[in-house]
């Protein structure tokens, strides 16, 4: 079998192996085996393909394999994989697997789990289809778990959120179907594999009209100004593991499917129309921050600050050159692993203090210091320090985008630029009043720091965020090198 | 020279141990191995100055950058990327000698002074984490690389200045100097930017070889807003040395950064950190001086008037910690004050030359000053000045090292204080008199609030103190490195600076111009003798005086309200007129449609909801009805 399948296949194996599992010992033997398989896969398949690469294997997709399923549409059940998607599985296997660990201690573990497998079914699958169809297909399942996950493991108010987050991105996803079938029939409806599609033309005029469709769709998932309030009413509420593989992997989605789809397959209307997004994009980067300085609530802090990250990515994707689209990626990269960390890390103050609000917490230092010598350098990655990935990738969005011909664009990118103050503005805030002074509530004292499940969450995680922020010039050469291909489109 | 790396590499590789491991140490372990491990680095350091200066010596009378290393870390475009390496050259290989010195001596002093204090292993940790960045801003061969350990320094300043986290006040200070500097590096970090977008390098030997030829030609021509494009990057980029280096407006975070421990201070907020924008101005001077003229100006009028600013607000402070800041930052903008009136080559550059050797020196008594300032507290266990007084009595070898510390930075004759300074009020005097004549006050200035600091301390009456808390000199370990930087403080000044460091990297040769010395010292020597008049002994004389400037007095004494100002934009302006309405916008506008949307969507379909009844005549009506409807619409229409 395809290595790439077995990206699918393990999490539905999982998915089995629950059904049959009766106690809560089996179902994290389940959980931990499959999720490691995973991260195994993960890390065999960057072996391989950076020895396929290294061999002089120079196609545009590697271990391509295509079953139809639908012939008379066309649709097959393609995958193939790029730098791109290699570094997008190796995200969503690492998230996955900590995932597990922050939710160690779940009631309704097996149900819990049921749709948390499938909706890694979903993720996983999106990233290694390059058919349309296929991908839409996988898109929507990694949607619909998130729904019951938030509305029932949820806290607060789960039902309104859920349904809220459940909406707003299946609006999303209507525009997205009018995008993907508008390209299938506008491209001569003779294939919905996307390689294929890149080679055909799209005319002009009707790109103008599938472009900005495709483009608002996946914009929705990746909290595109003025469509980004599902994600802090739906962060909220939603279980550890659930914020974190949101935040982490399916907001990813949004930045991929905008750039693997919308940019790749649509060039000229990009050209053209690019500049609208990149004022949204612009907008939601410095209100997203400016949103987050003023929040009480940790979660709602963080899904701003998700707001004005994921900003940066459309917004850098939108430059159109090889720089600042590296500099999406590793954001991508380093955001997912960055709110994971972030998230594990208030679900697990928060199952302690029983609180999220800011106001009500304080000198947390003293009582977890391992959780909060974390928070702080979870807060350091988010303000871009050097060392951690956070800085490489907000770096190289900013000299990417600078050097963008146009002045239009090079101002945008100047105002792009503050938020890195206006970050530092919100993270040491958070983290001067919940971590350090005194202790804000007697009943605080004596909490239990960190257990093991939770600190091998969060270990990894810091780990991954020092790997990418010491290394970058490894990642950023697979991922620049997989872009040779499309930027060549983008310049015809 | 490879070896040179492990002068960084090692403080990193102690950062991590004592970072992670410190907790299972004992605390005294963990700080003897810092301080070998920075012992280690100091000596490594002192080999290369000796190799690069008498080794390998001058090719052709000039000193050559030596760059023993440099590897691709992260690349942008062709021609952008971001390297790390080390750059040596008489700057550089300066700066390792007094950061490795400065720290070591602050290593050994915190055996002493923090001893007992818990957090004493994450303290070392963070001493560390320090060394290594500083270092690796001043070898860094390209300006990016300086940007990363621009942001890294500003990093672990937080951490120790944040070192007492449970003090609110502590934790405050350590967010206001973060924001503030990240502020500044806001505007350093758009000058790259800009000068990047224009070279096409960050490498510091392309953008400074021939007389920043590369600069002026690639940005011949734009102009922005009346000013060139290279004013413009060059100016941000300062933008960024002056919020590190504490230059007005953005100095506000010094003072408040004296919330860490004292030892902290001294290496930080005195004698390295702070000096990072004088360093990155150096570095970048033939840019400065070739591409950006207006800018070097604006530098200089900035520098003298930061100089007497902080000045006069050191005057009226009773904080003796805070005295020490603001002197800090008054010698800093003397020593950019200098680089701003220097010219570029031979006797020319005097200013960067004399800009250099300040810099040298001062970080030697201020580091003296403030560790001095730090047995002090230990021994009265308060910062006031009020609460001191008559301590030469108990105190000696504190007493007797500060008084040398007082007496350099006051530049009297011979001590180190009196040549940089001089040679900085040679150089202003020929470019620049209105600089000079400024520079000249603050001299004055310097001397009186210095020794009314001393006498304060250590004079002043008859104060006796209580029998169980009775002030005594501070242990060995504390006391030994106040001995040695007095030693340094004494003789650093008699190093014939010009030989080795010149901003064309040409020896040039200087002389004392008495005319100059005279003057500084007869201003310092009025300084000293109203500060005897006034505060040898405990008089009422003080207060009166400062009673009868009244609000000038007061403004001067609440630092000129600049805090107050700062703290309205921050508050006022971006909390409750810029954040607060854009959390509202959110709430109730975006938020607000896409639930009026799905409201909407709800009444509609319950108002229409009662069509769909299931009556089968009430179908068959509206079948009837709508059929003859649409007839007579055709027929008739």
């Amino acid at each position: 079998m395809n290595i790439l399948s077995l990206f699918v296949v393990v999490p539905v194996v999982m998915i089995i192996a629950l059904f049959l599992s009766k106690e809560m010992k089996q179902i994290r033997t389940v959980m931990v085996a499959g999720a490691s398989i995973l991260v195994l896969l993960a890390t065999i398949l960057t072996v391989q393909f950076l020895q396929l690469r290294a061999a002089g294997a120079d196609a545009e997709m590697l271990f391509v394999s295509s079953t139809v399923w639908y012939a008379p549409l066309h649709i097959a059940y393609t995958v193939g994989v790029d730098g791109i998607s290699v570094a997008m599985l190796c995200l969503s296997a690492i998230i996955v697997f900590t995932g597990v660990f922050s939710s160690w201690n779940m009631n309704m573990a097996k149900e819990y789990f049921l749709w948390y497998c499938l909706l890694s079914v979903g993720v996983f699958g999106f990233f290694i289809s390059i058919d349309l169809f296929t991908m839409f297909l996988f898109y929507e399942v990694a949607l619909i778990p998130m729904y019951l996950l938030i509305g029932l493991w949820g806290t607060g108010r789960k039902e309104y959120s859920a349904m809220k987050l459940t909406l707003m991105l299946m609006g999303g996803s209507a525009f997205l179907m009018i995008g993907i079938i508008g390209i299938y029939y506008a491209s001569g409806h003779t294939t919905m594999n996307l390689l294929d599609i890149a080679q055909l033309h799209i005319p002009l005029e009707y790109q103008r009209w599938f472009f900005p469709a495709t483009f608002l769709g996946f914009g929705v998932l990746g909290a595109l100004f003025p469509f980004h309030t599902w994600s802090p009413d739906g962060h909220a509420s939603a279980p550890t593991a659930v914020s974190m593989l949101h935040a982490g992997v399916l907001m990813k989605l949004g930045g991929y499917g905008c750039f693997r789809v919308a940019i790749y397959l649509m060039p000229e209307a990009a050209n053209e129309l690019g500049w609208i997004f990149l004022i949204l994009t612009g907008i939601s980067v410095v209100y997203g921050a400016f949103s987050a300085v003023v929040q009480t609530d940790l979660k709602y802090i963080n899904a701003y600050s998700s707001v004005s990250h994921c900003g940066l990515v459309l917004f850098a994707i939108l430059m159109m050159n090889q720089t600042a689209m590296t500099g999406a990626i590793m954001q991508m990269l380093s955001h997912g692993l960055m709110t994971a960390l972030f998230f594990a890390l208030i679900g697990l103050i928060y199952g302690r203090t029983h609180t999220r609000d800011i106001r009500k917490m304080g000198g947390l230092m003293k009582i977890m210091p391992f959780a909060s010598v974390c928070y702080v350098i979870a807060g350091l990655a988010s303000l871009g320090l050097p060392g951690l990935s956070g800085f490489v990738a907000e770096m190289t969005i900013f000299v990417g985008s600078f050097q963008h011909a146009d002045l239009f664009h090079r101002v945008l990118t100047i105002t792009a630029c503050c938020s890195i103050v206006i970050t530092a503005v919100y993270i040491l805030r958070t983290v001067g009043k919940i971590l350090y002074g005194p202790v804000q509530d007697e009943h605080h004292i004596g909490l239990p720091d960190a257990q093991w499940y939770e600190k091998v969450s969060v270990v990894c995680l810091i780990i991954a965020i020092a790997f990418i922020g010491m290394y970058p010039f490894g990642v950023s050469d697979i991922i620049s090198n997989s872009l040779d291909p499309i930027i060549a489109k983008l310049t015809y | 020279m490879a070896y040179s790396l492990l002068i960084i590499v090692t403080p990193f590789i102690l950062f991590l141990v004592l970072g992670l491991l410190g907790m299972k140490m004992k605390p005294v372990i963990a700080g003897i191995i810092g301080t070998l491990g920075m012992a280690f680095c100091a000596i490594l350091a002192y080999t290369v100055a000796y190799q690069y200066f008498f080794g390998i010596g001058k090719t052709n009378g000039e000193w050559l950058t030596q760059i023993p290393l440099n590897f691709e870390w992260l690349r942008f475009t062709e021609n952008l990327h971001i390297d790390l390496g080390i750059l040596l050259d008489p700057i550089s290989v300066m700066m390792l000698v007094v950061i490795t010195t400065v720290s070591l001596m602050v290593h050994i002093y915190s055996l002493g002074y923090m001893k007992g204090e818990t957090g004493f292993q994450r303290y070392f940790a963070f001493l560390s984490l320090f060394s290594f960045s500083m270092l690796g801003l001043v070898i860094a061969t390209n300006i990016f690389q300086m940007y990363i350990f621009w942001e890294l320094v500003g990093v672990s300043s937080y951490s120790l200045i944040g070192f007492y986290y449970t003090k609110p006040s502590a934790v405050a200070a350590s967010k206001k100097a973060f924001i503030v500097t990240r502020f500044a590096d806001l505007g350093f970090l758009i000058g790259i930017l800009i000068l990047s977008y224009y070279t096409k390098t960050f490498d510091f030997g392309l953008l400074t070889a021939d007389h920043a030829g590369l600069v002026t030609t690639s940005m011949a021509g734009g102009t922005f807003m009346g000013l060139s494009i290279a004013t413009w990057a060059m100016a941000l980029i300062f933008m960024g040395g002056a919020g590190k280096s504490a230059m007005f407006p953005l100095h506000i975070w010094l003072p408040d950064a004296m919330e860490g421990p004292t030892p902290v201070s001294a290496l930080i907020h005195a004698a390295t950190m702070v000096v990072a924008g004088v360093y990155l101005v150096a570095r970048l001077f033939p840019v400065y001086s070739f591409a950006a003229p207006d800018v070097l100006e604006m530098i200089a009028f900035i520098g003298a008037f930061t100089a007497l600013f902080a000045a006069v607000i050191a005057i009226t402070q009773t904080d003796i910690k805070r005295v020490l800041a603001f002197s800090t930052i008054s010698q800093i903008a003397y020593m950019l004050a200098a680089l701003g009136v220097s010219g570029y080559g031979d006797h020319e550059g005097l200013g960067y030359m004399a800009s250099m050797f300040h810099l040298f020196t001062h970080a030697f008594f201020k580091a003296l000053l403030f560790l001095g300032a730090g047995s002090v507290i230990h021994a009265v266990h308060s910062n006031e000045m009020d609460h001191m007084g008559n301590l030469h009595k108990y105190m000696k070898i504190t007493s007797w090292t500060f008084f040398i510390a007082c007496l350099a930075i006051a530049g009297i004759w011979p001590f180190s204080g009196f040549f940089s300074k001089d040679e900085i009020l040679a150089a202003a005097f020929h470019h620049n008199p209105i600089v000079f004549w400024t520079l000249w006050i603050v001299a004055g200035l310097t001397a009186f609030y210095m020794f009314r600091l001393y006498f304060r301390i250590f004079w002043n009456g008859k104060r006796e103190y209580n029998e169980h808390h009775k002030p005594h000199e501070s242990p060995w370990a504390m006391a030994l490195p106040l001995i040695i930087l007095a030693v340094f403080s004494v003789f650093s000044g008699l190093i014939p600076f010009a030989d080795f460091i010149s901003s064309d990297n040409i020896p040039f040769h200087t002389h004392i111009d008495w005319t100059v010395a005279g003057m500084s010292i007869a201003v310092a020597v009025i300084g000293i003798g109203i500060a005897f008049a006034l505060y040898f002994k405990d008089s009422k004389q003080p207060a009166k005086i400062a009673q009868s400037l009244g609000i000038f007095y007061k403004a001067a004494l609440h630092k000129f309200y600049l805090d107050e100002i700062w703290m309205w934009v921050t508050k006022t302006v971006i909390f409750r007129y810029i954040c607060e309405p854009i959390k509202w916008f959110d709430r109730h506008i975006i938020d607000g449609s896409m639930d009026g949307l799905a409201w909407t969507t709800q009444k509609v379909s319950t108002s229409i909801k009662g069509l769909q009844s299931g009556q089968v005549q009430f179908y068959a009506w509206v079948f009837v009805a709508g059929s003859i409807l649409i007839a007579v619409l055709v027929l008739f229409i």
